[in-house]
């Protein structure tokens, strides 16, 4: 293993110290004494699993959050008072995982909302313009800052953020999961973005769970598990295997499980000419049991509304399903969840859960549904629960805890709970492991392959060509609402999936 | 799943703090309404010890059973994150039905009971339809309920108008004799409207707790998508609820005809306000995801409570009780808002 010794490096002049930094949120203890520091210029990875600390330090130096001991030193003098106004002045800049813009807004007004320019009393709307165009054109890109925020994708959103921070004169720039909604594409683009801001001076800590990109990006990390500080070491000095080791704090076995032991594979779902509301050519496929189908394709490709068009929660333009070799076509989601098919939303805050209630309450809900029970029975409330903290290791803090208090990996493990409690058949995955740790998506992972081994069909729809390629038997790719191509076994690769999904091969550019 | 996965989720996963957890299941906010109720009582008391006295009390409830048993239905619908501005004018609209129908059948029919009987009939369909129009604008037209309801508020009122001419639509005097118990009598010296109230409290407080309906009515408030995810029938359940404000209405008028005999255009106005009023104060969120019933009474009792309490004390002038009702309402709220993260 590698020592816990953190680098001096060139510490006479840090661009940020930080000194025994600790925060309580009641009896809890979210940080405990971290001390490193940030040089100028620097991409510093802050990597950890959920829980580890690393959203707070990144709030605590924010000026979100106040700590409840230790010191932060920018450019050599201690910050007193801890507000956002402050880490502004100071040249602080979160850039939120969800990003934080005013949708209605237009690209300008966002970036200098609170610090409007003014002619007089008046708004000066073509200095803000200008000045917004002139940022976004230093970051090599060319959005009409008079559009509104809403029409734009993601990758635009989080350069606008980034020309935002820049233009409060941001000397280091805090990116929370920056990738978590990011295609490959717009991915590279936010790095080539990143390379930028670090030739300029501007020092940015990259907070992640992606280790490949830790790697790729980043120039040093330090690492926190619980709260507290493991060290800091050049990111050139570690694999992302060691890495991993050091966030979770044991040997981490291999994370994909072994593939599909089932030779003998039974179709379970045929598809025959099927369109989707958004597709643009009939699709045909099968899924089989004891399988697991990966479904990979940019953000976009219409992978989502493909199979939720399948279950019934989007209309579809037509086509033959046929379920176990009988005619299948939900009306409802409700008539695709009572033949067997449950799709799993990749949005397990906004449609996944009712992040309010409980976690009884949310797992039972679809299983009322299905029983066309009328009043609520708590006794059978009480056994899911049980069975699903047994079942998928749930950590609740207390029974009635609400959802939304959870960590991010267990409320995807109350989110499946939800909905195996009635065992389906066949299970649609959307994004299965989107922001969780390491080691709970091991976990996810092993869940996924033991419902394949015990002849379900399992179908996983992901934007981590890591867990495609980890985890599928088969995999199909979309490219712009259309089935692009079926990889089986020995095909499935980095590169072919990329071809694939980006229509290289077809020489289609994807640019619009 | 193997143990070595298992302990690492207990490594891993950082202990929360439990007096977190007991502060979160000892919500102050929700026995709030009850604590302000009680202490009412006690100061009016103080302040005037006739206002204790069992009849001034059953005073109040009567009083309060009308917008209480409509409170009841609006508190399914804000609930399921709607609104519904029309009861007032839908209360009218119901009384008027009753009246008309009554007056125009008394000469035709000669068996009284039988005339009072399909007015009232009339008087219920006539209301549940304009609740079933209401949700059908809302679901199937997705129009915001805050326009379909105002747009409701202002034909309704104005077809109130329309019967009486301008003038007051009066009951027929020989129902109105048979009518007069289902107001005046009860049980035990406590009147229908307030055992009605009563009774529908508990049924309500029952089917919005233990009911599957009653969850998807609180799941749709808290996230229409979550729920349409989980095959919850969305359009279905917000339709219902409008049905049942409908509903909740012709009840209430149903017992609130005999005690005036007459509908005029200003039947019910600013009713909707009150009724809302409760619902909130009894800690309902404006925004759905969380209603209770019980609050719901409180809340009704506690604006007519201060509406009392002004009148039988000559602290503060009757003429400001709006003042004291609304300075409730956004105490209320302001006391049940949650603590900073």
């Amino acid at each position: 293993m590698i020592a816990a010794v953190a680098h001096p490096g060139k510490a006479d002049a840090p661009l940020v110290r930080i000194e025994g930094l600790t925060k309580q949120y009641g009896l809890a203890t979210v940080l405990n004494g971290v001390s490193f520091y940030i040089e100028p210029g620097e991409v510093h990875a802050l990597v950890g699993e959920n829980g580890a600390g690393k959203s707070t330090l990144a709030r605590c130096l924010a000026g979100f959050a106040v700590p409840s001991g230790g010191r932060i030193f920018v450019s050599g003098s201690e910050v007193q008072d801890f507000s956002v106004e402050m880490s502004e002045r100071l040249g602080i800049v979160l850039i939120h995982q969800e990003l934080a813009l005013a949708e209605h807004l237009s690209v300008a007004a966002n970036m200098f909302l609170g610090h409007e320019l003014k002619k007089g009393f008046m708004l000066d709307r073509a200095a803000m313009n200008a000045a917004a165009t002139d940022m976004l054109a230093r970051l090599g890109c060319s959005i009409d800052v008079s559009r509104t925020v809403a029409d734009l994708p993601v990758s635009d959103r989080q350069m606008i953020e980034i020309g935002k921070a820049l233009l409060r004169n941001a000397r280091l720039i805090i990116m929370d999961e920056p990738t978590a909604v990011l295609t490959p594409r717009e991915t590279d683009q936010l790095f080539a973005q990143i390379e930028r801001l670090r030739s300029q001076g501007v020092s940015v800590i990259y907070v992640s769970h992606k280790l490949d990109e830790v790697k790729r990006i980043s120039d040093r990390v330090t690492v926190l598990r619980d709260g507290f500080y493991q060290g800091t070491w050049p990111t050139s000095e570690l694999t992302a295997h060691e890495i991993a080791n050091l966030m979770v704090g044991r040997e981490l076995e291999q994370i994909y499980p072994p593939k599909s032991a089932i030779e003998n594979r039974v179709e379970i779902l045929s598809v025959d000419g099927f369109s989707g509301d958004t597709s643009r050519a009939p699709a045909s496929f099968q899924v089989r049991a004891g399988e697991i189908l990966g479904v990979a394709g940019l953000v976009g490709s219409g992978r989502t509304e493909l199979f939720e068009s399948i279950v019934g929660l989007r209309p579809s333009k037509g086509g033959k399903l046929s379920l176990q070799g009988r005619p299948f076509a939900p009306e409802s989601y409700r008539d695709a969840l009572a033949a067997g098919v449950v799709y799993i939303t990749e949005d397990r805050k906004g449609r996944g859960l009712l992040l309010e209630e409980s976690i009884p309450l949310n797992v039972a809900m679809i299983g009322q549904i299905l029983e066309n029970r009328r009043l609520v029975d708590l006794g059978e409330e009480r056994k899911a629960n049980d069975w699903a903290v047994a079942q998928f290791q749930i950590d609740a803090p207390f029974p009635g805890v609400r959802v939304g208090r959870l960590s991010g990996g267990n409320q995807q493990k109350v989110l499946l709970a939800k909905s195996l409690l009635k065992v389906p058949l066949l299970i649609l995955v959307d994004e299965p492991t989107r922001g969780i740790d390491v080691g709970t998506r091991a976990q996810i992972y092993r869940m996924l392959r033991d419902l394949a081994n015990e002849g379900k069909a399992v179908v996983i729809i992901s934007s981590d060509l890591q867990e495609i390629i980890g985890l599928s038997d088969r995999v199909l790719v979309l490219q712009n609402n259309r089935l692009a191509g079926t990889l089986e076994e020995k095909d499935i690769s980095e590169s072919a999936i990329v071809q694939l999904a980006t229509g290289v091969g077809a020489a289609t550019d994807q640019r619009q | 799943m193997t143990e070595q996965t298992s302990s690492a989720t207990a490594q891993t996963a950082p202990a929360p703090a439990q007096t977190a957890g007991i502060w979160q299941r000892l919500n102050l906010g929700a026995a709030g309404p009850l604590i302000a109720l009680i202490f009412l009582l006690v100061l009016g008391a103080i302040l005037n010890p006739t206002f204790v006295s069992l009849e001034n009390l059953e005073n109040v409830l009567a009083r309060s059973a009308f917008i209480g048993i409509i409170a009841i239905g609006a508190t399914f619908v804000i609930t399921a994150g709607g609104i519904d501005l029309s009861v007032g004018s839908m209360a009218a609209f119901s009384a008027a039905t009753m009246i008309v129908v009554i007056n125009f059948l008394t000469p035709i029919i000669p068996s009284v009971p039988l005339v009072i009987a399909l007015g009232v009939l009339a008087g219920f369909v006539a209301t549940t339809l304009t609740g079933a129009i209401n949700g059908a604008a809302i679901t199937l037209g997705r129009i915001e309920p805050f326009i379909v309801t105002l747009g409701m508020m202002g034909i309704l009122r104005s077809l109130v108008t329309w019967f009486a001419n301008g003038g007051a639509l009066t009951l027929d005097f020989g129902a109105r004799d048979v009518y007069r118990p289902v107001y005046f009598d009860g049980i035990a010296g406590i009147g229908w409207p307030v055992i009605v109230f009563l009774g529908m409290a508990v049924l309500g407080e029952f089917v919005l707790r233990f009911t599957v309906f009653g969850r998807h009515v609180a799941a749709v408030g808290s996230n229409e998508e979550v729920s349409r995810y989980s095959a919850v029938k969305v359009a279905r359940i917000r339709f219902l609820t409008y049905v049942l404000q409908a509903f909740c209405v012709a009840v209430a008028i149903f017992l609130y005809v005999p005690r005036l005999g007459s509908a005029t255009p200003a039947t019910g106005i600013l009713w909707e306000l009150e009724a809302i009023a409760g619902v909130i104060i009894g800690g309902t969120l404006l925004k759905g995801g969380r209603g209770r019933v019980w609050g719901t009474v409180v809340g009704v009792l506690i604006l007519s409570l201060i509406n009392n309490l002004l009148n039988i004390t000559d602290i503060v002038s009757p003429y400001l009780n709006g003042a004291m009702q609304g300075a409730v309402v956004i105490i209320a709220v302001l006391l049940q808002r949650p603590g900073r993260r």
